[in-house]
């Protein structure tokens, strides 16, 4: 399987209908790149036309932006607006909460207007759309899920039901945790403090939030950010529960489940 | 004395009016010296959070019960005014129950009907107490509400509580002297609660009845006032600063930072020169390092709070045993208000009094903590933003002081250098999609 760059579409004289944003987590961290790759894989099954930036691309700037930094983010921001914008981007995909937002949310007022698609959202119309067709007996089915809502795609933008949508499909049995949707406890990365040694304490969020997943007695945590992925992996790790569960990016259980 | 009281009932009126209007002129004034980036647009949007956040409580009722309770207290609270504007008039007109002979027997309606709030107003407040005070419910007895703030909301309490015993008193003496048919008291039919207190009452001479009734009135009216300029130096503000509260809550979506428009000049000033205009001047500062620094519906906000705590309930950092309190924030930023406040009505003008907001109020570890998660935004009832606070705290000391944890410095160079957050190299951007 080949992913195109924006840089190689161009030079064909093609435009893919999608920019896929990896960000820096799906393209560097070796956790998060399995998540970029099944999401790839979806893509290129379901036959979407999308294309990557590569080299290209560049931090949006937002943890520089919530530690404070508002010079290096407005310069990130510059510069990632500049690349799409020649190359006349119109529809984004991320499997990033917070490159979703700030390329969303905050790219318009600076110049960049795109339409902006989580994958859960995407995942979500290509499931109504008949596009996504799982295998007989998946290897979820009856598997008890839990969801973990990322702030940055609950209560920053409102999406809570595309990923529960998403997972219903899998004909597993779906439990929420103690806090969820609007309520849901963050991990703990948001806000830069995922570059950061945690503020001192009682107990670590990410171990909180553990111990609410493992409350759950799920078998799989689904998690919709790379962020939130690394934080509950370490939590549960620390709660020696690695072996019972997993932590799975919704992405993940779709690529594995698919036809 | 029936020529006087009229007197004296106005000169109290209008010694209360006068105070409340020196207090809250004060307070708007302090309010105003936050910067006005204020967003106006949409008002048919904003009007409706009025309507839902602050008269429909939307957000008190994640918790049924609690709102329940509140809405009994709120409703109370305004309904029972109707019956203040009686006692008002009644008392510059030195009339007994002005509004009696006009409406004949509906007036024993509406006054059951006050009474029923008034009732339910006390029982509330009892259970308040005893959650404050007995249950430690958790979010009521934290350390942020050391020494006066728990006080301030006992206070209260209270206060309503003696309002309303007074209120039944003033109504079951004036019941007692209508059976003793004294002059002036004419026939109201029975009230559903205060006529409990008839029996027991009528014990009593009509001259030591009508010592009660007067006394009960009287307090009950002087409470009132008394309240009313209470309010401005208490957490109970939010009755009022709700609503314009509710009117500028962000329509945007939550995950939405504020724009620095200078900044974003700068950096394109310095990529493309020629777009400089010649008398381009950097900004004085950089985010909030004070009060002044932060806009004005943040220190109006600060004005409005609660100090419920429903936000640190729900706060990562708070939870976890940081030293980061959303609520204390905004407790923190309404202290520096009253300082600056008392300040300017001291010196006319502020004076350099060598404190800011940062650092002296606020502390860098409180900062750190925050993951802007927006839980406190979401959970606080009025929808008010501890986050916005912090954020442009986080500027100031980032942009101002260059003050950041070591990895922060780490991270920004490798964003500024590599073009991620972590220290690889651009060019192995892609790599993983040549492993699929
Ligand atoms: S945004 Fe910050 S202060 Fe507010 S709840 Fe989240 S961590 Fe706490
Ligand atoms: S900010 Fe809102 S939630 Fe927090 S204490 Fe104040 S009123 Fe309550």
């Amino acid at each position: 399987m080949k992913v195109n760059t924006m840089a190689e579409m161009m030079a064909s004289g093609t435009m893919p209908e999608y920019l896929f944003w990896v960000g820096c987590a799906g393209s560097f961290d070796q956790r998060a790149q399995k998540i970029t790759k099944a999401f790839s894989l979806i893509l290129d099954k379901v036959g979407i036309s999308y294309a990557i930036l590569g080299k290209e691309e560049a931090c949006t700037g937002d943890p520089a932006r919530r530690a404070g930094n508002e010079f290096l983010f407005q310069m990130m921001a510059y510069q990632n607006i500049q690349v799409m914008n020649a190359y006349g981007v119109k529809k984004i995909i991320t499997t990033c909460p917070h490159c979703f937002n700030t390329i969303k949310n905050e790219y318009p007022e600076l110049g960049g207007n795109y339409e902006v698609i989580h994958h859960t959202t995407l995942l979500q119309s290509l499931i109504n759309e008949g596009k996504i067709i799982l295998k007989e007996g998946g290897a979820f089915k009856g598997k008890k899920i839990s969801y973990h809502d990322s702030c940055y795609l609950g209560r920053a933008n409102n999406i809570y039901e595309a990923p529960r949508k998403v997972l219903e499909i899998l004909d597993a049995e779906l439990i929420e945790m103690k806090r969820c949707r609007s309520n849901g406890l963050c991990c703990g990365a948001g806000g830069a403090q995922m570059f950061k040694e945690e503020e001192p304490g009682t107990t670590r969020i990410n171990i909180e939030r553990a111990e609410e997943a493992v409350a759950t007695g799920a078998q799989i945590i689904a998690s919709a950010c790379p962020f939130c992925n690394t934080m509950l992996t370490d939590g549960i790790k620390n709660k020696e529960k690695e072996n019972e569960m997993a932590v799975l990016d919704i992405a993940e259980l779709i690529a594995e489940s698919m036809a | 004395m029936e020529m006087l009281a009229p007197l004296i009932f106005l000169a109290l009126l209008a010694t209360a009016g006068f105070l409340f209007y020196k207090k809250a002129s004060l307070i708007k004034k302090t309010i105003l010296l936050g910067k006005s980036e204020i967003q106006y647009e949409q008002p048919a949007h904003r009007w409706k959070q009025v309507l839902l956040l602050a008269f429909g409580q939307k957000k008190m009722f994640k918790n049924p019960l609690v709102a329940f309770l509140h809405l009994i207290i709120y409703a109370g609270f305004i309904i029972i005014n109707v019956e203040v504007l009686e006692i008002v008039i009644d008392g510059i007109t030195g009339k007994h129950r002005v509004f009696l002979p006009y409406i004949g027997s509906f007036y024993t309606y509406f006054i059951n009907v006050f009474e029923i709030l008034a009732f339910g107003v006390t029982v509330v407040c009892v259970i308040f107490l005893v959650r404050r005070n007995v249950l430690y419910i958790k979010r009521l007895s934290s350390n942020d509400l050391a020494g006066w703030p728990k006080t301030d909301a006992n206070l209260i309490l209270v206060v309503e509580i003696v309002l309303m015993s007074l209120f039944f008193l003033m109504n079951g003496a004036d019941q007692a002297l209508q059976n003793l048919q004294v002059a002036h008291y004419a026939p109201t039919g029975s009230f559903i609660v205060s006529s409990m207190l008839v029996p027991s009452l009528s014990q009593l001479s009509a001259d030591t009845l009508l010592l009660i009734e007067r006394s009960a009135w009287w307090l009950h009216i002087i409470g009132i006032l008394a309240f009313l300029n209470y309010l401005p130096y208490s957490k109970h503000l939010h009755i009022i600063l709700a609503f314009p509260s509710a009117y500028f809550s962000s329509l945007e979506p939550a995950g939405k930072m504020k724009n620095m428009p200078s900044v974003q000049n700068e950096v394109l000033y310095a990529v493309d020169p020629s777009k400089a205009p010649t008398d381009a001047t950097p900004p004085a500062t950089f985010g909030a390092k004070d009060i002044f620094d932060l806009n004005w519906k943040s220190l109006m906000e600060a004005y409005s709070c609660t100090e419920c705590g429903r936000c640190s309930a729900a706060c990562p950092a708070t939870t976890t045993g940081k030293l980061l309190s959303p609520r204390k924030i905004m407790m923190a930023t309404r202290d520096r208000l009253e300082e600056v406040a008392q300040n300017i009505n001291k010196n006319t003008n502020f004076i350099d009094d060598q404190k800011t907001l940062l650092h002296n109020y606020i502390s860098v570890e409180e900062l750190r903590a925050c993951t802007t998660c927006n839980a406190c935004v979401e959970a606080c009832p009025v929808s008010l933003s501890p986050l916005d606070i912090i954020m442009e705290l986080r500027r100031s000391l980032i942009m101002e002081e260059s003050n950041a944890p070591s990895e922060w410095n780490n991270t920004f160079s490798n964003i500024e250098n590599n073009f991620a957050p972590w220290k690889f190299s651009p060019e192995d951007r892609e790599n993983w999609a040549k492993e699929i």
